[in-house]
């Protein structure tokens, strides 16, 4: 396998099995003859834009590079990008990815899911994945209504949402993507933002050097059935007062002034209090505990009128795919390549002549 | 091992079948396993038949935690594990109430009396002790303590000091299998070796089974209650070395030897199910073959890795049985559409549903050849025998690869658990299987070289597989219709209409590429086929020879390629005033053969987790023939 050495940067020890880049990229080298489909407006074409310009970044080769994904809008993604790719079936592609990503530690691999395909009907499989930590980078377009089926309220639809399914209002409670990929103990766990390119971009380039699952909840608008949405983290004169852009390492304080900071209370949660009163807590996402991450995932525009956006968790942990390749090394080292007619003649024989 | 030799009979046997039955916890199928073991290095062909609740530990006692196994073993080649036994160890009231129905009069039944206390006979549900009220009186009845016998062997055995009296009591199978070792005349060697390397951390008890063994051996010797002993001699078989196999383990081996045949790397994806299991607990041991297995989350993520990992250039397998066939359509369907290569086990078992998770059935055929939305064929390959599932994994493994689809291999129940003797195949006798991936471009476009992922070889149909990492020939696939050739997205009907038949006529075109039709028709004027597929061939060919032996006519012929068909099957099936299929299903080969060749092929179908006998079969043959 080759080593890179070219890279601007972005390292990690898996990154490295995979082969260079022969030379400087460009956006155009991802980007496929295909004609981009999605409706005019539609977030995706943000996402795609931005992720088109930073793959060149990871300086690897085009080649090695795989982009999985399920059934909805948000998966028609891999056509647009001229990598290896594979448009799959609903809610599986974390499970097809990690088939190739374990049986290829030399290929970077993504998928582009949805709020409907990967926490409704794919739900299960991205449990698993975040808990067993594959070397997937897991980008989850989340517009809060189903695109594809012209509108029915998905698992992130606000309660009481109107809809083509829910004409008397939608009655489940959503989910909250983070809180869920915490609970299953994800390494690696972010949001961001369709429209915020600077953000997304390091937020993608922080999930491409984490060794293992990496999570991205990307809020992504959908213009026609779900128009504005995330419109208060989005507008200038609005965003900076209810957006807590997370920094590790840093105390987490917000607002346009800066004023406003998150201390933990009295039954475990957090709340909002002046950013000079005591006990304003600083961000570390690479705490073993996630308990505090886990906190400030419950921390939501409706509940504290303020969303956390940037990277909750961040810790390196050993990942299924090495442990499983490992295995195969070690028993080939100990016990030698197997031996076919060996194996099969194992046991008790008996000769007839 | 007795100084005392009593004068007795020996009898010459040409074959035996014996059924040992217990309870679920009473070690039966160690027991029936150990004295195959003995039979097969004596060098009887043999044939095994285990059958066990799927309950782990049923209600003790009661007919419902009955464990069995048969062995049939004989100085010839036999095809079956025997209709009847000629000899049943009983092990409790349950065993003997759950098994006796079984019992031609006149045969030989060892119980343990011991077992046969008042609780006991409630539990099995005998108002009267059989062994006193005339239940058995048309059987020859071995009355053993074998329980107590057992404790007191152990307890006066040096080296077993330390071990309680449960622990005593437990080796009471051991007990069994001296007595039967002794009365058939197996060598012992093998099984005190082996009980001393399976407790090999625990001495006591390898010294305590010990010694139940030859109690059990010597008990024979000593009691006057047997008057005969029986020899059957080894069986004239094949030259060639030969170990005993079950189904999986043949299916296991099968499947690392396509890994190394093809050269691509095999990874299972798959999900604990009953009978399919051992299959995933083989192939974890076997990470020096670069063998990755992956228990999944569930079915669907077992298939979906195993897809994931042929898309990167690997041989993608998943096992399982019926109810994860359910689960796995839709994936099955996408590797349809995908045309890459996958090997889908199916060890199936009674159904609908849950069914009967540890008997055998034939009823997933149609699931295998149907079970997908749109037009979606896949090629199936069933094995006919135990050994069998070795070739069969290779040839399910040789059309997944040669043709980017995936395979059904439909196995069974009765040949996932059965065993026979397996003559080893030399590596030259195994197929080169060697893939080479498409590393150029295939097409010359407007603006130079380009790679059409559906560009087709002409003569297979097979579109070429280009493995993420080659550079240049970076491509997107997926479940929406492809256009032919270029294979990007195509919602054109035409396109649609010609890429559905193109992948039909792939599949179909197999048929030129498999072996023809056999016929097994020794007088060559028989009037009569029997057609079966699976595992039904041993109970199929044992009944055809019991007919023969009575002077009928009858022919046989075998399916091993149940989609697409051998192409010289109509042919064959027109060639017969009569066709018989005899499966274990309602009728689900002849539904196919009718609907394909138009021929009103009769049925014989039953479904109760067993396999044929084969006297059954005679009958209804000599009743097809004479009629």
């Amino acid at each position: 396998m080759t080593v890179t050495t070219n890279r601007s940067g972005i390292s990690n020890r898996l990154l490295d099995l995979v082969p260079a880049a022969p030379g400087p990229q460009s956006r155009k080298d991802f980007t496929s003859d295909q004609e981009v489909r999605w409706c005019p407006g539609c977030g995706d074409y943000a996402i795609l834009a931005t992720v088109q310009g930073f793959l060149p970044e990871l300086g690897i080769a085009r080649e090695n590079v795989v982009f999985i994904s399920g059934i909805g809008c948000s998966s028609r993604f891999p056509y647009y990008l001229q990598t290896y790719g594979m448009h799959s079936i609903h809610g599986r592609a974390p499970t097809i990815a990690t088939g190739l990503a374990t049986s290829r530690p030399d290929l970077s691999v993504w998928v582009v899911t949805g709020d409907g395909d990967a926490l409704s009907i794919g739900g299960n499989h991205l449990l698993h994945a975040l808990r067993r930590n594959v070397n997937l980078k897991i980008l989850m377009f989340n517009n809060r209504i189903y695109g594809l089926t012209k509108g029915q309220y998905s698992p992130t639809s606000e309660v009481g949402k109107i809809t083509k399914s829910t004409p008397y209002g939608s009655l489940d409670r959503p989910y909250n993507p983070v809180s869920l990929a915490l609970g299953a103990e994800a390494t690696f766990v972010a949001r961001s933002i369709d429209s915020d390119r600077a953000h997304l971009t390091s937020v993608l380039r922080a999930a491409a050097e984490h060794p293992g699952t990496a999570f991205v909840e990307i809020f992504q608008n959908c213009n026609i059935f779900n128009d504005g949405a995330f419109d208060p983290l989005k507008d200038r004169s609005t965003r900076d007062d209810v957006t807590l852009r997370l920094v590790h390492g840093e105390p987490l304080v917000f607002g346009a002034e800066g004023d406003k900071g998150i201390r933990r209370t009295d039954d475990g949660g957090l709340a909002v209090v002046s950013a000079d009163a005591p006990g304003v807590l600083v961000h570390n996402a690479s705490a073993a505990d996630p308990s505090q991450s886990f906190a400030l995932s419950r921390v939501t525009g409706d509940s504290h009128g303020v969303t956390p956006i940037g990277i909750f968790r961040n810790v390196d942990v050993p990942t299924y795919d090495e442990a499983l390749n490992r295995q195969i090394v070690d028993a080939k080292s100990k016990q030698g390549d197997g031996d076919l007619m060996n194996l099969i003649s194992g046991g008790e024989t008996w000769t007839i002549a | 091992m007795s100084e005392q030799v009593r004068e007795r009979e020996t009898r010459r046997l040409d074959r035996v079948v014996v059924r040992f039955a217990g309870d679920s916890g009473d070690g039966m199928q160690l027991t029936g396993e150990q004295f195959t073991s003995e039979t097969a290095t004596f060098g009887n062909d043999l044939s095994t038949l285990p059958d066990f609740p799927a309950e782990i530990r049923a209600p003790a006692g009661t007919p419902a935690g009955v464990s069995g196994f048969q062995l049939h073993f004989s100085d010839h080649d036999i095809l079956t594990p025997g209709d009847a036994p000629d000899v049943l160890v009983a092990m409790n009231p349950a065993a003997l109430k759950a098994n006796l129905k079984d019992l031609p009069s006149g045969a030989n039944l060892i119980v343990n009396t011991d077992a046969f206390t008042s609780g006991n006979l409630k539990k099995a549900g005998y108002a009267t002790d059989p062994l006193t009220d005339g239940t058995l009186d048309e059987y020859v009845v071995h009355r053993v303590p074998l329980t107590s016998m057992t404790i007191t062997a152990v307890h006066a055995t040096e080296g077993s000091g330390g071990v309680n009296k449960k622990e005593a009591e437990r080796a009471k199978n051991m007990f069994a299998l001296g007595l039967m070792s002794w009365l058939y005349h197996r060598p012992t060697g093998g099984t005190e070796a082996f009980l001393n390397k399976k407790f090999a951390k625990r001495p006591e008890i390898a010294a305590a089974n010990i010694a139940a063994f030859r109690a059990g051996f010597n008990y024979g010797e000593t009691t006057e209650s047997f008057t005969v002993t029986y020899e059957v001699a080894p069986a004239r078989m094949k030259s060639g070395t030969y170990r005993r196999i079950s189904g999986n383990l043949a299916l296991s081996y099968g499947l690392v030897a396509a890994g190394e045949l093809t050269g691509l790397p095999i990874f299972l994806g798959s999900y604990p199910i009953t009978p399919a299991s051992d299959i995933l607990h083989e192939l974890s041991k076997h990470k020096r073959f670069g063998v990755r297995t992956f228990q999944a989350e569930d079915e669907i993520a077992g298939i979906g890795s195993a897809l994931g990992a042929s898309f990167g250039g690997s041989l993608g397998v998943t096992t399982t049985s019926g109810p994860g066939v359910a689960l796995k359509s839709e994936t099955i369907g996408l590797a349809v559409s995908l045309e890459l290569p996958l090997v889908i086990v199916d060890i199936q078992r009674g159904g609908p549903s849950t069914g009967l998770p540890t008997k055998t059935e034939q009823a997933d055929l149609l699931q295998a050849m149907f079970g997908r939305n749109g037009e979606a064929p896949v090629p199936i390959v069933a094995p006919r025998s135990p050994g069998d599932c070795f070739d069969a994994a290779i040839e399910a493994a040789r059309l997944a690869t040669k043709y980017r689809t995936p395979v059904f291999l439909l196995s069974d129940g009765y040949l996932a658990n059965g065993s026979e003797p397996w003559l080893l195949p030399t590596r030259e006798e195994l197929p080169d299987l060697r893939v080479s991936f498409t590393t150029e471009p295939n097409h010359t476009g407007a603006k130079g070289p380009e790679f059409w992922p559906y560009l087709r070889d002409p003569e297979t149909l097979a579109r070429p597989w280009a493995i993420p990492g080659t550079p240049g020939l970076e491509h997107r696939i997926g479940g929406i219709e492809k256009s032919d050739g270029q294979g990007n997205i195509s919602y054109d009907p035409a396109n649609h209409d010609r890429m559905v038949r193109l992948r039909a006529a792939k599949v179909a075109g197999i048929a030129n590429d498999i072996p023809p039709l056999e016929v097994d028709d020794p007088s060559g004027t028989a009037q009569v086929l029997v057609l079966g597929w699976g595992s039904t061939f041993g109970p199929i060919a044992a009944g055809c020879r019991r007919v023969r032996a009575k002077g009928l006519q009858v022919a046989q012929a075998h399916l091993r390629h149940l989609n697409p068909f051998p192409a010289n099957t109509g042919e064959i099936l027109r060639s017969y005033d009569k066709v018989l299929i005899p499966e274990m299903n309602l009728g689900q080969l002849r539904t196919l053969i009718r609907a394909e060749y138009l021929v009103d092929a009769i049925g014989y179908n039953q479904v109760r987790g067993l396999p044929f006998k084969a006297a059954e079969l005679a009958g209804v043959l000599e009743d097809v023939i004479n009629q």
